[in-house]
């Protein structure tokens, strides 16, 4: 287990203040002016050999990121804009960063920003984050007024940051959906390239970073690439926020190592699977995008990046949703199924079409009234959504109806020939909507 | 997709109070010249808390007005951002969520508790107090199931809980937002596993704070007081709006 003095996030749970001194009490803006006076590059190089990568998702390494903002202006300035729009099913630990650690976050953004050049920064909170925005406003204005950051500050670059808020759209966590959104337009993803690194907000070189990749930053820089790097394994280093939620006695968020076995996790933090480890069904690992892994995979199996993309699903975010037996599978799958419908954006029409199709499919596959060719059809079809969209949603909407039909197929057909024995209700064509 | 369409019935005019058009042109100013549209959400917004929780059509135009928008542009805005109710809420507004944490934890049973007080989703009660209706994720998946009231959270909901919250509010009682069942935030039930060692904190003696101590740890004086928090909401006109630490002033 991880050694509390390894914690990057000490106020996680907000027992203690959130407030600028209590924050510098626990270490932060300890030595940023140094860090900044190391130079641009010097941080990149730190943030690459630490290893870390994005924790949005994507898993994208951060410093090999920023490393592509282009060093000199044309006369455009360099954006950073960080993504607090946190909606991911599943997912809540951005939150607990901005409402209990929002310094880390600041301190973070400097130095970012710094690096990649930026003298101005957005954060975008998602909507429904009222009280987190107010904590996080307070806190950034609390950083003004200790001169932490803005125009001639005490660490030397200059360096806004303003705070945004979202209306309630999922799709905006997608990069180029909330710059859109931050631009004052409806959220719908652009086609890349042009790479906001090249054309991003404003149509400037841009760099979007998730609140948690932001946050670690400072203590990167603090405590050294070799410390961070020594916690998990190679190519997935560092500590963790994960959230467990769903059929476990005590859910929670907590920090860990990166490659924490899963089992471990739920057991010693989450207070095990309602009903005891032979009760746990399946887990989605990494909110719900990723697809969902049955209980004979679960045991000893490292939550990191590589162990969980070797198993055909994804760590995400870290979010672990478990399920026990009491679960019907295809109703979770079918709600979040919903969720992807009701959130996509319309702008591709695969992802239009395709999620409502998929989930008015599974809603009568929960009630066993569909035919077990259409299992087969559902896979082809969530196939033809996959991969011929423009951002990643269509993908997101995709993969847990995959990771079911691999995993539990034998549920959906157990569920239809138990349909078949009873008389079938005379099918009501549904239009599309 | 999630088909929306303005409301039949809308008022005639909408004008921002002095105190919101103020702070309307502070939020302008965060972004660069020629670019005053990105302020749409958060004015958007503001409109929406005057107007006691809805969007009516008068004021999407005098959005696009102040920000030199097409019409057009706010209004598929308006529809395409679901956090923008275009037709009248209750006073109370409960934002249930339904997606697979909470519904793995129980948010069929809240449904449940919301039609027997409240009535069906989207319908305003006759004595204008709530209305309701089923939200995708909310972001506190480790607290489901939860219900986002006004600007409140929720957390850790049993019908019964959640029932006595609705009860306190209609009859004007205060209730307490966060977790219901006695956590202070995200901790595991019964106490955190981590980040119990003391020389963690050791520099940090601004705080004798210990669990039971910290309210909901929040800036927001209103959100402290928890039926204020829940309860104030921006009547229409007279009454200047909350003041929330957006504001640059506030200390």
């Amino acid at each position: 287990m991880l050694k509390d003095s390894d914690r990057i996030f000490t106020n996680l749970y907000g027992f203690h203040d959130w407030r600028l001194k209590a924050a510098r009490a626990r270490g932060a803006w300890d030595g940023t002016k140094a860090m900044i006076e190391r130079g641009h590059d010097a941080i990149i190089e730190e943030v690459k050999a630490s290893g870390l990568r994005g924790r949005g998702g994507a898993g994208f390494p951060t410093g090999l990121k920023w490393s592509f903002m282009p060093k000199q202006s044309d006369g455009r300035p360099n954006y950073l804009v960080i993504n607090a729009d946190e909606s991911e099913p599943g997912t809540c630990k951005d939150r607990d960063i901005m409402r209990h650690d929002p310094q880390l976050l600041i301190e973070g953004a400097l130095l970012a920003g710094f690096a990649m050049r930026a003298h101005e920064s957005y954060i975008y909170i998602r909507g429904e984050f009222i009280r987190e925005r107010e904590v996080l406003q307070a806190a950034i204005d609390e950083a003004y007024d200790a001169k932490l950051i803005g125009k001639n500050n005490v660490n030397g670059w200059d360096f806004d940051l303003y705070l945004h808020h979202g209306a309630g759209a999922y799709i905006c966590g997608e990069e180029t959906a909330l710059l859109e959104s931050l631009e004052g337009k409806k959220g719908q993803p652009r086609l890349k390239p042009p790479f906001p690194a090249n054309v991003g907000l404003y149509g400037a070189p841009t760099t979007v970073n998730n609140v948690e990749s932001i946050a670690v930053v400072p203590a990167i820089m603090r405590r050294g690439a070799t410390w961070f790097a020594a916690l998990g394994k190679p190519n997935n280093t560092g500590t963790k926020l994960f959230c467990i939620s769903g059929h476990v006695n005590t859910p929670c968020n907590v920090e860990e190592e990166m490659g924490v076995p899963l089992r471990e996790l739920i057991d010693r933090h989450a207070g095990g699977v309602r009903g005891g480890w032979d009760n746990l069904l399946a887990v989605i690992p990494g909110g719900s995008s990723v697809p969902c892994i049955p209980a004979s995979q679960c045991g000893d199996l490292p939550m990191d990046f590589d162990s969980l993309r070797d198993l055909k699903s994804g760590l995400g975010t870290a979010a672990v949703i478990v399920m026990d037996k009491s679960t019907d599978i295809i109703r979770a799958i079918a709600r979040l199924s919903y969720f992807y419908k009701h959130e996509s954006c319309g702008q591709c029409t695969p992802c239009r079409e395709g999620t409502g199709w998929m989930w008015r499919v599974l809603e009568r596959m929960a009630k066993g009234q569909a035919e077990k060719r259409e299992i087969d059809m559902l896979l082809n079809v969530s196939h033809q959504v996959e991969g011929h969209t423009i951002c990643a949603l269509g993908d997101a909407a995709a993969w847990p109806v995959q990771g079911l039909i691999r995993h539990f197929r034998h549920v959906i057909e157990e569920r239809i020939d138990a349909q078949a024995t009873k008389p079938l209700a005379p099918s009501v064509p549904v239009a599309a909507e | 997709m999630s088909v929306r369409r303005l409301a039949a019935e809308q008022p005639e005019t909408f004008a921002f109070t002095p105190e919101n058009l103020d702070w309307a042109r502070g939020q302008i100013k965060k972004y660069p010249k020629g670019r005053e549209a990105s302020a749409v959400l958060p004015l958007m917004w503001r409109a929406q808390e005057q107007c006691g929780g809805w969007l009516p059509e008068p004021a999407l135009r005098y959005v696009a007005d102040m920000l030199d928008m097409a019409y057009i542009r706010v209004y598929e805005i308006a529809t395409f951002y679901t956090m923008f109710n275009l037709a009248p809420v209750g006073r109370y507004y409960v934002q249930l969520c339904g997606t697979t944490p909470c519904w793995l934890r129980g948010a069929e049973a809240l449904k449940d508790t919301c039609r027997k007080l409240i009535g069906e989703p989207n319908h305003v009660t006759r004595d204008g107090m709530f209305s309701w209706t089923e939200v995708e994720c909310l972001g506190a998946c480790v607290n489901a199931p939860m219900v986002q009231i006004n600007k409140d959270y929720y957390e850790d909901l049993t019908p019964n809980t959640f029932e006595h919250i609705l009860i306190d509010l209609r009859e004007g009682r205060k209730v307490k937002p966060g977790p219901q069942d006695g956590r202070h935030s995200s901790e595991p039930f019964g106490g955190p596993t981590t980040l119990i060692d003391p020389k963690l904190y050791a520099e940090d003696t601004s705080l004798e704070l210990g669990p039971e101590d910290v309210e909901y740890a929040l800036l927001d004086n209103e959100a402290k007081k928890p039926s204020e928090a829940a309860s104030q909401r921006e009547t229409p006109i007279p009454k200047p709006p909350l003041r929330d630490s957006t504001g640059k002033k506030r200390k």
